[in-house]
């Protein structure tokens, strides 16, 4: 078990998003956003669905565009410009809720592609790492199967390594366990435990509650576009500060 | 014994006689209801009034390759296969000069091979390109001569299936590119890429093929320099060219928006570039559900050759057509149409069996 506030170094923040504002169309779906990573560490971010949770994540690898605002990862601001955006994603990994492996390769192939193609690595090399990470999740004794003859739970593990063997900086996770069966939920979740001893940044967009108590080191509640509430795990679950959130966690924890 | 092991299974017993063999399956397909049985005895009675006429007139009436035209025209109770016999060389070759007919032929061997070859994916390698290079030198070499001893045959002496082949294996393996280019820029951000895809497709896709022809044989040359011309066979081969490309970027474009955003989003998120993204991850996935469209765009390109007929040059079709003009040999229509309807048919059918073959090749083991 995690002991509750963990030290991080100060000053050393990986992310930051300074009075970051988005809109889809005429809605308002991120307001004033700031928020400071460091290195390191862990955070889990959750609110009821529109809240805006999913889309903040995405905007950090500019999956998502923001209109207003800044938003620097390692240094590097995230603008219109083609070139940063590219460095950006290399270094900062991503996991789908609903995969998004690719269904014409296979597991290897899904894991080595963009080490050969973004980090020019030589095939033989990608396909070590690749490997490497493939026995880290468990899954490496199917590299050679394509991703449609394998479980939710093992196409989320491959999509955890197909990340890794990018070798990022940071974890971004939309989700990863809400579109597996009850029975899977947790395989991914201990690897995701592993990654998080192992040192890794992570942005963590999950409902599992559990999740968040043993492995976060912050727990932000957003709501209609806002971050409502920061805090630790242990002070988020048994002293929340706000009417909204309580509310909020009455509804998950109530059953 | 346990209890569990107590149960006796039920002896298996044998279907009603009813309801399998043959009786079972006139039952079930032919005779199920009253109005089926009546379409069953109607088609059987239409068979019986078609097909033997037809076998006679095909084969047991019908005249050998070598007879007289004279027989033929005095007894047409059968087909007169003696016109193919006579003909056969010119429709395949046209107008080519007759003692160097084995260029032609070869040509069209080449293309067969070629085109056989292709349809392996053993060969779907770099180096194969060099070898259709290779091969289209060879036939240009073997149609134009000039060259190694071979005399010049000017191109407006080019037909037949030569000529039908060349437009459509040309047109198509250039169109192709061009196509895939056009579809991925009708989806593109960028609104001028994007307006002129859509512009080009919408233009294009809007006029009829006869039209475009027409334009760039009669009116294209009116905008050329004075003493500059450009080759009838080269500007019908451009025309096809605009043509099949844009129908085909449609085909393309409809496999695209079958790709799920996740993939998008997956590719961008690893870092691809564009041209990576496209090239790796959407192309392969997209071209593979665009298979049945693009081969009927295939298929109808193929026979849409022969409206070259009206620019004056003589494709399969055209040959057959001109064969029919002979004063000796007059009326064969239907042995005429019979013989090219036939290699038509075995080109397309090619066509239509290895895309199927191809589509399920490519599912393999990936099965969504």
């Amino acid at each position: 078990m995690q002991t509750a506030a963990r030290r991080l170094p100060e000053g050393n923040e990986i992310i930051r998003c300074i009075g970051v504002n988005k809109w889809y169309g005429e809605f308002h779906v991120l307001r004033n956003i700031d928020l400071n990573v460091a290195r390191g560490e862990r955070i889990v971010i959750c609110g009821p669905s529109g809240s805006g949770k999913s889309t903040l994540i995405r905007c950090i690898n500019r999956l998502e565009e923001h209109q207003k605002g800044h938003i620097v990862v390692d240094g590097i601001e995230l603008t219109g410009n083609l070139k940063n955006i590219e460095l950006v994603r290399r270094d900062v990994g991503m996991v789908f809720q609903h995969f998004n492996l690719f269904p014409h390769l296979t597991v290897l192939e899904n894991c080595t592609l963009a080490p050969i193609w973004v980090r020019r690595q030589p095939k033989a090399e990608a396909e070590a790492t690749a490997m490497k990470f493939l026995e880290r999740v468990q899954i490496a004794n199917q590299a050679k199967k394509y991703p449609g003859q394998l479980s939710g739970g093992q196409q989320q593990r491959v999509a955890i390594a197909r990340s890794l063997c990018m070798n990022p900086k940071i974890m971004l996770f939309d989700e990863p366990t809400s579109a597996l069966d009850p029975e899977m939920v947790k395989e991914v979740l201990d690897v995701m435990i592993g990654l998080a001893d192992s040192g890794m940044t992570m942005l963590v967009v999950t409902h599992e509650m559990g999740f968040a108590k043993s492995v976060a080191d912050r727990v932000i509640f957003m709501d209609r576009g806002e971050i409502v509430e920061q805090n630790t795990p242990q002070e988020f679950f048994t002293n929340p500060q706000s009417e909204r959130t309580r509310l909020f966690l009455s509804q998950i924890l109530s059953h | 014994m346990t209890a569990a092991a107590s149960h006796i299974p039920a002896p298996a017993e044998k279907p009603p006689v009813a309801s399998v063999g043959f009786i079972g399956w006139m039952r079930e397909n032919l005779f199920s209801s009253w109005s089926n049985a009546l379409l069953t005895v109607l088609i059987v009675w239409l068979l019986f009034k078609t097909i033997p006429p037809l076998v006679g007139w095909l084969f047991i009436n019908a005249y050998g390759f070598d007879t007289s035209s004279r027989v033929c025209i005095a007894d047409r109770s059968g087909a007169c296969w003696a016109f193919v016999g006579e003909k056969f060389r010119f429709i395949l070759y046209g107008t080519f000069p007759y003692d160097e007919h084995w260029r032609p032929l070869t040509t069209v061997l080449i293309f067969v091979g070629l085109l056989a070859a292709s349809c392996s994916r053993r060969f779907w390698r770099p180096w194969f390109a060099g070898v259709w290079i290779v091969g289209l030198l060879a036939v240009g070499v073997l149609m134009w001569g000039g060259v190694f001893g071979l005399s010049r045959v000017e191109n407006a002496l080019w037909g037949g299936l030569p000529l039908t082949i060349m437009l459509s294996v040309v047109g198509l393996a250039v169109a192709f590119p061009l196509s895939v280019l056009l579809a991925l820029g009708r989806r593109s951000n960028m609104p001028a890429i994007k307006a002129i895809c859509v512009g080009y497709i919408e233009l294009i896709r809007g006029v009829p093929l006869v039209s475009l022809l027409f334009m760039s044989s009669v009116m294209f040359p009116l905008f050329l320099p004075e003493g500059f011309t450009v080759d009838k066979l080269l500007r019908a081969q451009v025309a096809f060219i605009l043509f099949a490309a844009a129908y085909q970027a449609e085909a393309i474009r409809g496999g695209l928006q079958a790709i799920p955003k996740g993939q998008y989003e997956a590719a961008d998120a690893l870092g691809l570039s564009y041209w990576q993204k496209m090239g790796k991850i959407i192309l392969p996935q997209a071209l593979t559900i665009s298979i049945p469209p693009l081969v009927n765009t295939f298929i109808a390109f193929f026979k849409d050759t022969s409206l070259v007929i009206i620019i004056g040059l003589f494709d399969l079709l055209g040959t057959a057509k001109a064969a029919l003009t002979d004063p000796n040999w007059r009326g064969f229509f239907l042995e005429a149409y019979l013989f090219i309807g036939l290699i038509y048919w075995f080109f397309c059918y090619s066509m239509s069996k290895y895309s199927q073959w191809l589509e399920r090749s490519l599912h393999r083991g990936h099965a969504r």
